[in-house]
């Protein structure tokens, strides 16, 4: 229920409020998006009971893919050489 | 590991989000942290909290005759006084579930001869979908659509763990997807009034991970600021068009959580505008009152005081097809997540 999962935005439609079919690996919602009008069809936004409710920055989601592999590096060190 | 390689003294770190329990328990992270470091659970179950006498309330309207009673799926097995709405629709109310309050309001169109109502379950992450329902609801004039809210908001929660005397917490993971809406201002006051980091984190093992060791880092440091671990989602000044709407329809006020108790300026209620469309008063349930059952201990779960094993009745008299509590029944609920994925043991409890 609390969930918010990421989709990729289809397309986007106009209407009375901003609405978008996004794609969640293989599921297609029809979505809301009046709280990120900015998205568009590509984007990535996380939606939670119907509405988007931010749009994925893509250069942070990279961030937390380096800080994985600095991690590594790290715990190399500390376990003293070749795991 | 490098959150063993950074800890130097025993750190209590405690979550408030449903979501981040889950993830917690099912992949074992609390497991996999050096045993200095350790993780309780908060009251991040916005199902968990609600009052008792919201769900009698619940209960008097969906056994209404007129009313389609539509509800987020892990409500209709909670708990109240002496029944919960998978009973009422057990004997033949019209209980739905839905996933957005954006269908509800569907089903109000489509439905114009019957009453529709829509419990509104949820922190500051649902309380915008509510919004924009009740706000379209308004503009459509549509007089057969109403909303039983039960919004609660985070920060009040955390002070008042944090003012507890009973409080072992040195640092919070603070809910990514309630700081995606609200943005990060509210917590640097309770950073700093109470000297605790808070890290606002998302939901992967990664994102949980990563948020411990920079909360680890800050106190091993002697740091209690507020960082944000989950940027591709959280931006400091949150969604403003989320929070303007939620401004529009609802005003703050106090609310019991159950389990804890009364707590201040903690939850939403309907501006006087909206009043048509809050289902208490529509209904006049707002007189229900409710009873407790005792053996129950949620209300110490949610404050990171106990660990569901801790509990007597945990996976005996407890469990998910015969809860006693709410922290057993939804799907974010520590005591479900204990069950779901910790059965076989160890059980590490709350004084290691």
């Amino acid at each position: 229920m609390c969930l918010g999962v990421p989709g990729r935005v289809l397309n986007v439609t106009e209407g009375d409020l901003r609405m978008a079919s996004v794609e969640f690996g293989g599921i297609v919602k029809e979505v809301c998006l009046a709280y990120v009008p900015e998205a568009h069809a590509g984007d990535y936004v996380i939606v939670h009971v119907g509405f988007a409710i931010s749009r994925l920055d893509e250069a942070e989601a990279a961030r937390v893919f380096s800080y994985l592999r600095e991690m590594e590096v790290l715990a190399e060190l500390a376990d003293g050489g070749t795991p | 590991m490098a959150i063993r390689a950074i800890a130097t003294r025993p750190w209590v770190i405690m979550e408030v989000c449903g979501g981040q329990t889950h993830s917690i328990v099912r992949f074992g992270l609390d497991e996999l942290l050096p045993p200095g470091v350790t993780l309780v659970h908060g009251p991040g179950c916005p199902v968990c909290v609600t009052p008792v006498e919201l769900l009698d309330r619940a209960i008097a309207v969906a056994s209404r005759r007129e009313v389609i009673f539509c509800s987020f799926g892990d409500m209709l097995r909670v708990p109240g006084s002496r029944d919960d709405l998978a009973g009422v629709k057990a004997a033949g109310g019209d209980v739905r579930v839905v996933y957005s309050p954006m269908d509800a309001l569907t089903l109000a169109r489509a439905n114009p001869e019957r009453q529709v109502v829509f419990f509104a379950v949820g922190f500051e992450t649902t309380a915008p979908a509510t919004a924009m329902a009740a706000f379209q609801a308004r503009r459509e004039g549509r007089s057969n659509f109403s909303l039983l809210v039960s919004h609660v908001l985070v920060p009040p929660a955390m002070e008042t763990i944090l003012a507890s005397p009973s409080c072992r917490v040195n640092g919070f993971l603070a809910a990514g997807h309630v700081c995606t809406i609200m943005g990060t201002g509210e917590y640097a006051p309770i950073a700093e009034k109470y000297r605790v980091p808070i890290v606002v984190t998302g939901f992967e093992p990664i994102d949980i991970l990563q948020g411990i060791h920079m909360c680890v880092t800050q106190l091993e440091l002697g740091r209690a600021r507020v960082e944000n671990q989950y940027a591709r989602s959280v931006r400091d000044r949150g969604n403003e068009l989320a929070v303007r709407m939620v401004r529009e329809v609802f005003r703050v006020v106090a609310r019991p959580w159950r389990g804890i108790g009364r707590i201040d300026e903690s939850g939403l209620a309907f501006r006087e505008e909206f009043a048509e469309f809050d289902a208490e008063r529509k209904f006049d349930v707002a007189d229900v009152v409710a009873e407790e059952a005792t053996e129950c201990v949620s209300g110490l779960i949610l404050q990171g005081l106990k660990k569901p094993p801790e509990c007597p009745a945990f996976g005996s008299r407890c469990t998910p097809e015969t809860p006693l509590g709410a922290t057993m029944v939804s799907s974010e609920g520590a005591c479900a997540a204990y069950y779901r994925y910790r059965r076989m043991g160890p059980w590490p409890t709350t004084s290691s």
